[in-house]
């Protein structure tokens, strides 16, 4: 009884029904795109292998397990069943493969080349921010606010094309072609190096542009943050009791500094799960972001339903996080929790 | 009789309206990065606006330009063509000049209407409280939690777009919440403070309460948001024009943009202009509006100009 009244259950029961709308509401939502996947595979097939009408719609019969004309009520319920017991249903578009397989196969893509993303940009952006704003008004300061507002202004996409145009195009000193894609094809995954140097290199490219495009905004909120911080009295106290300002700068400045950075860090965790549509669709890498715009395009409802069931949990299971995070980091906040539950 | 102190009034009037212009004008060009800013923008306006006065649009393939021994009609700039030829042979400058107006107009209307839902609603949510507040926040929320690009790539895909006015209020309707939250945050807390309270003992009305005494205290955080949106709604539809979703007409950066890439410019050095240009046209539209918030928020917020 006590766990139901508890402030974890909320939060939980909370983020669950969160998901549920989230399912039903995209559910329905992508069911009303023009066009369905059957209609855009007869098309397909009366366009390229030239049949009649009537053949395409006989082949592509047997080619789909899916009911157009079935009540989307009945399609819904049946949905929801199999989601319960963890079945996502198979794809329409790609050959039957089951949505959790294909989940499987897109996420670690995104996960990988946008989790380094972020952490990269995360901790230049912090220790920058930091050394900013510790020497206000010197050379750094001047350079970085500069680099911090330029960069932040431009967007993502503008930023990979302004690379590849003038790095890969105009000067010719990156190797773009080889670049594209997931991994090159016929080297054997594996923990080898020739395998992983391989999808570094095809990692360099999104990486990079997830860096630039995000690392403006941690400098300028790090360096604000940092400022207001520099002013708390406990800051004085310990600088009066003598401590070095190595250590200063590290466990009493910068530690507190970061508060609220680490909560909008397990935010965007969640967002960029979903997030990097336009950048992987640029770069034709394997993530979920360019699969959810290929399965929107072939109306594959399945995977593309699969898609936005993992941005949703993404998103939800990060905002809980930022929230125990926060209390975990800061006492006052735990504190003030405990006694609001009481 | 009467005439005479109506005209001091008009007089005072008009000083204050003097000073407050030389306030602006102090204000833009006191922040450096802001004036950069307001430079930048206006050089967008005045090229979206003057522009297509001077420089006249090329709609149709040239190709009396191909050179002898070319296999495209893509060249490098040159004196004659600044930003060079696009793969039908036109001019980039002409489609530079002549394509951001309908971009840079779906992105204000865009703010302006994300601006005017979120204050609405915000204010709202604030001033009655209850279920309006309830319900009111729980859309917003529930539609924070769900990607906006993903959201925004079906329904655009749904809605085919006749006109840009209809993408202007999908965008709208995906950006009020952030907006939202804050007003109706500003609006709570307002509202406990004495001149408020003294206006709904007055029996002002909240209309009156609203745009009198709420929302001027708020105006240069509103004002910030709204150039944040226009940017974020100008990302969006470049975004979806990039991915080929929303139906596109000559001449419009997003399209040069989606040209570009399919007609080769990631490979080859001529090809590429047709699409750095627009790219950077677009990156140094959003850089001047980043900026410019520096100086509008000296502008609308008095307690930073008091510095001045």
């Amino acid at each position: 009884m006590k766990f139901l009244k508890s402030y974890t259950f909320r939060v939980i029961l909370q983020g669950v029904l969160t998901i549920w709308a989230v399912t039903t509401f995209t559910f329905f939502l992508i069911r009303l795109m023009p066009g369905n996947p059957i209609q855009l595979k007869i098309d397909e097939l009366m366009q390229r292998q030239g049949l009649t009408e009537e053949e395409a719609r006989n082949q592509t019969a047997t080619l789909f397990e899916f009911d157009p004309d079935q009540p989307l009520i009945e399609q819904y319920v049946n949905y929801m069943v199999r989601l319960l017991q963890g079945d996502l249903g198979k794809s329409i578009s790609s050959a039957r493969t089951p949505v959790g397989q294909q989940l499987l196969k897109f996420l670690p893509w995104t996960l990988f080349s946008v989790g380094m993303g972020l952490l990269v940009s995360f901790t230049v952006g912090v220790t920058i921010g930091l050394a900013m704003a510790y020497w206000r008004g010197g050379w750094l300061d001047n350079i970085f606010t500069v680099f911090a507002s330029v960069i932040y202004g431009i967007p993502d996409y503008v930023i990979a094309l302004i690379i590849i145009m003038v790095l890969g195009v105009q000067l010719k000193v990156l190797p773009f072609g080889e670049m594209l894609g997931g991994s090159t094809q016929g080297i054997e995954p594996g923990f080898t190096f020739e395998y992983i140097a391989d999808l570094v290199k095809h990692a360099i490219l999104p990486v990079t542009t997830y860096v630039l495009s995000s690392v403006g905004g941690w400098i300028l909120t790090m360096k604000s943050s940092t400022i207001s911080t520099l002013g708390e009295d406990y800051i004085t106290v310990a600088r009066a009791r003598g401590l070095s300002e190595r250590r200063l700068l590290i466990a009493y400045i910068g530690r507190n500094a970061m508060l609220p950075l680490v909560t909008r860090l397990a935010i965007s965790i969640g967002f960029v799960v979903g997030g990097s549509a336009i950048i992987e669709t640029l770069f034709l890498y394997p993530g979920l972001g360019r699969n959810l715009v290929l399965a929107i395009g072939a109306r594959d409802y399945t995977t593309m339903q699969g898609i936005f069931l993992v941005i949703a949990v993404a998103v939800v299971v990060s905002n809980i996080l930022a929230d125990l995070l926060f209390g975990v980091l800061d006492p006052r906040v735990r504190l003030s929790k405990d006694t609001g539950n009481k | 009789m009467s005439a005479a102190p109506q005209l001091s009034v008009l007089s005072g009037r008009f000083a204050r309206l003097r000073l407050s212009l030389r306030q602006i004008l102090r204000a833009l060009t006191r922040n450096k990065a802001g004036f950069i800013g307001f430079l930048g923008v206006s050089f967008f306006v005045l090229m979206t606006t003057v522009g297509p006065l001077i420089v006249p649009y090329e709609g149709e393939p040239r190709f009396d330009r191909l050179q002898p021994g070319s296999r495209t009609l893509f060249a490098a700039p040159s004196l004659e063509h600044p930003l060079g030829l696009d793969y039908k042979g036109r001019d980039v400058l002409s489609h530079i000049v002549h394509g951001g107006r309908g971009l840079i107009i779906t992105a204000i209307e865009a703010g302006i209407l994300t601006t005017l839902v979120a204050v609405g609603l915000g204010a709202l949510a604030g001033l009655i409280g209850g279920y309006v507040d309830q319900i009111i926040s729980m859309v917003g929320n529930f539609i924070l939690t769900i990607p906006q690009f993903p959201l925004l790539l079906v329904l655009a895909t749904i809605l085919s777009f006749e006109d840009k006015i209809g993408l202007a209020v999908l965008l709208s309707l995906l950006n009020w919440p952030t907006l939202m939250r804050a007003v109706r945050a500003q609006v709570m807390s307002l509202k406990a403070r004495d001149y408020v309270e003294a206006a709904f003992a007055l029996d002002l009305g909240l209309w009156h309460i609203t745009t009198r005494e709420v929302l001027p205290n708020m105006i240069s955080y509103i004002v910030v948001n709204m150039i944040f949106t226009i940017r974020s709604a100008m990302y969006a539809i470049v975004g979806l024009m990039f991915l080929g979703i929303v139906p596109l007409t000559e001449p419009d950066w997003g399209l040069m943009i989606f040209l570009g890439r399919q007609q080769g410019s990631l490979s080859s050095a001529d090809a590429s202009w047709m699409l750095l240009a627009p790219v950077l046209a677009i990156a140094l539209f959003q850089l001047s509006l980043v900026l410019f918030t520096r100086s509008l928020e000296e502008i609308f917020n008095p307690r930073l100009r008091q510095g001045v």
